[in-house]
């Protein structure tokens, strides 16, 4: 457990963080999204923590009526060798979450990539295109909804 | 024939389709197109443990406009799939397609919705290739069987004739006694 850092979020943020986690090691805080800017930077900035490597932006879909999706953060210190994951719920009425590019310009890309998969829209991520899927394409393929077939004559192929 | 009668054994005599079918068989030009790991396998068959120069297939272009021969290795996604069609629209005449492996084939274990199930979707395939992914003996036992279609001057990039197509259900008939 990284208690020098969970205490510090808690006493510098305390209305935002919801739960704080641990499974084999691993830590887990679930944020609310609105702070999540100001948390990752000073998770950066920080001496206890200098998390300066955002190592991986992925999304997860719970297919619930509320709280649908999920935006998690993976997070490493290469100075502290230490690993953090930051968790952020998102409505299906909202799906707008706040960027961190301007705390990690590399999280640009895992971002799209979240964007493609889930359709969750990063504000302030100056470049979200599609990533993987053609750029005229209308669904979001890892969406609990979406079958794994995919959508007939939604991708179209070259006549034959 | 009279001429061969007349020339004895210092000449003989063919069809010029024959000869020109003969040129081209023992002289492929592959297009190469490596998507993914069938490729490390295409360029086994290439290198001297297998050594396609044997069949003359050797000289691996990597323009269409000089190659005969469409060597797709490996899983073809949606995306892919147009890249593939303008390569196989870029090549002259007459052309052929190999589809190597079981992704290019069907889909192979990629049953999803990124990866075209079988390219034959969008371009006439002549010779499906078994394996994830085939030993390159495999591909050259394609490549031999490429060799008798091209003697006998059949490709599917144009259209079989009637007759043509005919033949072909009956040679297949006899081959696998089954019944299309």
């Amino acid at each position: 457990m990284l208690t020098t850092v969970v205490e510090k979020l808690k006493s510098q943020f305390p209305q935002s963080i919801l739960a704080v986690k641990e499974f084999r090691g691993e830590t887990t805080i679930h944020l609310k999204k609105e702070q999540i800017v100001d948390v990752c930077k000073f998770l950066r900035n920080d001496v206890d923590c200098q998390f300066n490597y955002c190592s991986d932006i992925c999304g997860a879909d719970a297919y619930t009526p509320e709280n649908r999706f999920e935006v998690i953060y993976n997070l490493y210190s290469i100075p502290l060798k230490q690993r953090i994951r930051l968790k952020v719920t998102i409505d299906e009425s909202d799906m707008h979450c706040p960027s961190v590019t301007s705390v990690w310009p590399g999280a640009e890309w895992p971002e799209r990539e979240t964007y493609d998969m889930f359709g969750i829209i990063f504000d302030g991520n100056k470049d979200l295109r599609r990533m993987y899927m053609p750029e005229e394409f209308e669904y979001y393929p890892l969406r609990k909804d979406f079958p794994l077939m995919g959508i007939p004559d939604s991708i179209p192929l070259p006549r034959k | 024939m009279g001429l061969e009668h007349a020339f004895g054994d210092t000449a003989i005599t063919t069809t010029i389709d024959s000869a020109i079918n003969w040129c081209r068989k023992n002289s492929v030009w592959p297009m190469p197109l490596g998507i993914s790991c069938c490729g490390i396998e295409m360029m086994a068959f290439a290198m001297p443990r297998f050594d396609v120069a044997r069949f003359g297939a050797e000289v691996f272009r990597f323009s269409p406009r000089q190659s005969d021969l469409l060597l797709v290795a490996g899983t073809t996604t949606y995306k892919m799939a147009t890249v593939v069609r303008k390569i196989y629209d870029q090549m002259p005449d007459p052309k052929w397609v190999i589809a190597m492996g079981a992704c290019t084939s069907s889909g192979g274990m990629y049953r999803t919705y990124s990866v075209v199930q079988g390219i034959d979707q969008f371009l006439p395939v002549d010779i499906y290739v078994a394996g994830c992914p085939p030993r390159p003996d495999n591909l050259l036992h394609a490549l031999m069987m490429l060799q008798e279609k091209i003697q006998r001057g059949e490709s599917r990039s144009t259209p079989m004739t009637v007759a043509a197509e005919k033949m072909e259900q009956q040679r297949l008939l006899q081959i696998q006694g089954v019944n299309y």
